[in-house]
């Protein structure tokens, strides 16, 4: 019997099984930053133990740093400490850091890709759920806790037991304003926030296809808010032609010798996997959270559903889920006044998303009770929506293009959406109080807020194109 | 990590399915560089409110609820990797968490930090939320060598499924670690075979 894409890779990475237990599991990049790290490190010290390879890890700062004046010390002083103290173990251990005022920093989830780091075939982990992102490029990519951070550290390898494969198929074109973020959005409606959980999901079929590498990232990143513990999607000539000459990317005979390998990366005809879901891109409309959690999602021409709809054992938590957002049973989204749109995070924050949400907002105004936040993933990012003058048209239509970092996807750092105010955020959770203390998000595409952000409510972006 | 010994307690019922680890600790308190005193902000903002004053209606703040287990619903753990989580509910003083459905990056957390996962029956979990609910003293013993959860005096026993290397390094305080490094010479074969490697050498 044929192989899967993911057995193939796993297989290709196993040092050692054990019997009853899970795999010794080879990891060929580590990334790092500051919010998971430190422990790691310093579990490193008390056992006395070094890195294993030290060329194994890259570090960024991204959670906990200010989107406004970096070249500034960090206001709030255990964000700076920890900051300080990545930079520190960094020097320390001889780790390659790019933190903040450097020129690849960024959101650790952004810079792997755009600097060539991540690549077909290799196992990727970091201690960051959203790891998933790089399975986008047909590798094993997943998130970790810090107790495995410091075990990748000491001996650059993992025990992991082998997950059950889920193959998604989507096939068919995408309609009229419909972006890879709302593909994901609809995958994690049909099959709920746990629906995937024990399970490494391979997106396939030719709605997968057509898609960018910057889109397939958006659909690989958002594998873990169905419980995936990740999402791959087979290399194929998008793959290579993104990543030729990226800065850390093998080149000339290397580069051909590597393109070689990972054609031979994607699932055998024969491959079985334990299970299979199919949809047709054309059911796809732009889509919209109304919960707190991920797979609390609809149509936005569709209304919220009503308790008599759902699964009555989740009666209680839906219930729940509804009264924390403020949000009627039965009715629509649209037209429900926001104050604040986020167009940023792991998901959205590549420049495709920039120049798709510039090419929008040219020559419109967002409404006055719009706060509107745009986010780039990384330094590089930034320098290139400013080459492309993506500022200009941003600043003209009243957004905010601040600096890069995770921002207000994690209430972590200065910037949170106030108690009780609805966000429309490109980003991936809308968990209570994620953006803030009882802040309430929607989780949306980029189009979606940015056609929210000039309407001032709710608004279904196909009404423009 | 401590060595797991076989448990009898009172419970705290968390009757809510997809808590996720925001729930469990947010964001703006995993700001420390040490492994302590996360247990402090378990469950913040269902705990306390905005002028941190302990909120009556949780369950934590209910002098009646308390001991070693914590039993919640479905799915729990979902979100974030963040292992402060595991930390902040081994730090609060629970030593198993008993649920329905775990994520697996919660378990894994969990589980390198001797704290037991234990997933059940939707029936049986249903089964404990009625006990506790009529006798809020309700007691489970929990015996991991076993692997069986017992509602103590109801009569009703649940076995449950655990990885055997996991459930042997619970057992005897072992991590993942301690297992690895004596795999130096095995590791390092392996890397001169490592296509990856050889790609960017």
């Amino acid at each position: 019997m044929g192989k899967t894409l993911f057995e193939k890779v796993w297989d290709a990475h196993v040092v050692s099984n054990i019997t009853d237990g899970p795999d010794v599991l080879y990891i060929d990049k580590h990334l790092i930053h500051e919010v998971t790290s430190p422990q790691a490190f310093a579990g490193l010290e008390k056992r006395g133990l070094g890195l294993f390879r030290k060329n194994g890890i890259v570090a960024t700062a991204d959670h906990n740093v200010p989107t406004k004046d970096q070249h500034l010390p960090i206001k709030e002083a255990l964000s700076r400490s920890q900051v300080q103290k990545l930079t520190d173990n960094c020097n320390k251990f001889g780790v390659t850091l790019y933190g903040l005022g450097h020129k690849y920093q960024g959101i650790v989830h952004v810079i792997g890709p755009e600097l060539g780091i991540t690549l077909p075939g290799m196992t990727m982990v970091c201690g960051d759920s959203h790891t998933s992102t790089h399975g986008a490029f047909g590798s094993i990519a997943f998130g970790i806790g810090t107790s495995e951070v410091e075990q990748v550290m000491a001996t650059q390898c993992l025990m992991q037991s082998k997950p059950k494969t889920m193959k998604i198929e989507i096939n068919g074109t995408l309609g009229k304003g419909v972006l890879s973020k709302d593909i994901i959005l609809y995958i994690i409606s049909k099959i709920s926030a746990s629906g995937g959980t024990g399970y490494f999901v391979e997106f396939a079929g030719s709605a997968i296809r057509a898609l960018s590498m910057e889109a397939r990232m958006t659909i690989c990143n958002m594998a873990i808010e169905m419980g995936a513990r990740g999402g791959m999607i087979a290399p194929d000539q998008t793959t290579f032609d993104y990543i030729k000459s990226r800065e850390f990317a093998p080149k000339g005979a290397k580069f051909d010798e590597a393109v070689a390998y990972w054609k031979t990366l994607f699932t055998d005809e024969d491959a079985k996997f334990d299970t299979v879901y199919s949809w047709d891109a054309a059911d796809i409309e732009p889509m919209i959270t109304y919960g707190t959690n991920p797979g609390m999602g609809v149509k936005i021409s569709q209304k919220v559903p009503t308790v008599n709809e759902i699964d009555p054992t989740g009666k209680t938590s839906f219930e729940k889920s509804l009264e924390y957002m403020g949000v009627d049973q039965g009715k629509t989204l649209l037209g429900k006044k926001v104050n604040y749109v986020f167009i940023g995070s792991c998901t959205n924050s590549r420049i495709e998303d920039l120049r798709l949400v510039a090419e929008f907002v040219k020559g419109k105004k967002k409404a006055d009770n719009i706060t509107a936040w745009i986010i780039p993933g990384s330094k590089q990012v930034e320098a290139q929506a400013q080459q492309e003058g993506i500022d200009k048209v941003l600043l003209e239509a009243g957004f905010e293009l601040r600096e890069p970092g995770c921002s207000a996807c994690l209430g972590m750092n200065e910037d949170k959406i106030p108690k009780g105010e609805y966000c429309v955020s490109t980003s991936n959770r809308n968990f209570e109080g994620r953006q803030g203390p009882g802040a309430r998000t929607f989780l949306v595409s980029p189009l979606t807020a940015a056609a929210t952000a000039i309407n001032g409510v709710v608004s279904d972006v196909r009404e423009f194109v | 990590m401590d060595k797991f010994v076989t448990i009898k307690s009172s419970i705290v019922p968390v009757q809510i399915d997809d808590i996720d680890t925001d729930q469990i600790i947010p964001a703006r308190f995993l700001k420390a560089t040490t492994r302590d005193g996360f247990g402090d902000n378990l469950f913040r903002d269902w705990r306390y409110d905005e002028n941190n004053n302990p909120k009556k209606d949780f369950i934590l703040n209910n002098s009646d609820y308390q001991g070693k287990i914590l039993v919640a619903g479905k799915n729990f753990g979902c979100g974030s990797s963040r292992e402060h989580a595991a930390w902040a509910i081994y730090d609060y003083g629970f030593k198993v968490v008993i649920s329905s459905f775990f994520a697996d990056i919660f378990k894994n957390n969990a589980l390198n930090n001797g704290l037991l996962p234990v997933q059940v029956s939707d029936k049986f979990l249903q089964t404990i939320f009625d006990k506790v609910a009529e006798n809020k003293h309700t007691e489970l013993v929990v015996d991991l060598e076993k692997q069986e959860v017992e509602i103590v005096g109801a009569g009703v026993i649940e076995k449950f499924e655990i990885n055997q290397y996991k459930k042997t390094c619970l057992i005897n305080g072992y991590d993942d670690i301690d297992y690895l490094i004596n795999m130096k010479d095995r590791i390092e074969a392996y890397e001169k075979t490592s296509k990856y490697l050889n790609l960017v050498s």
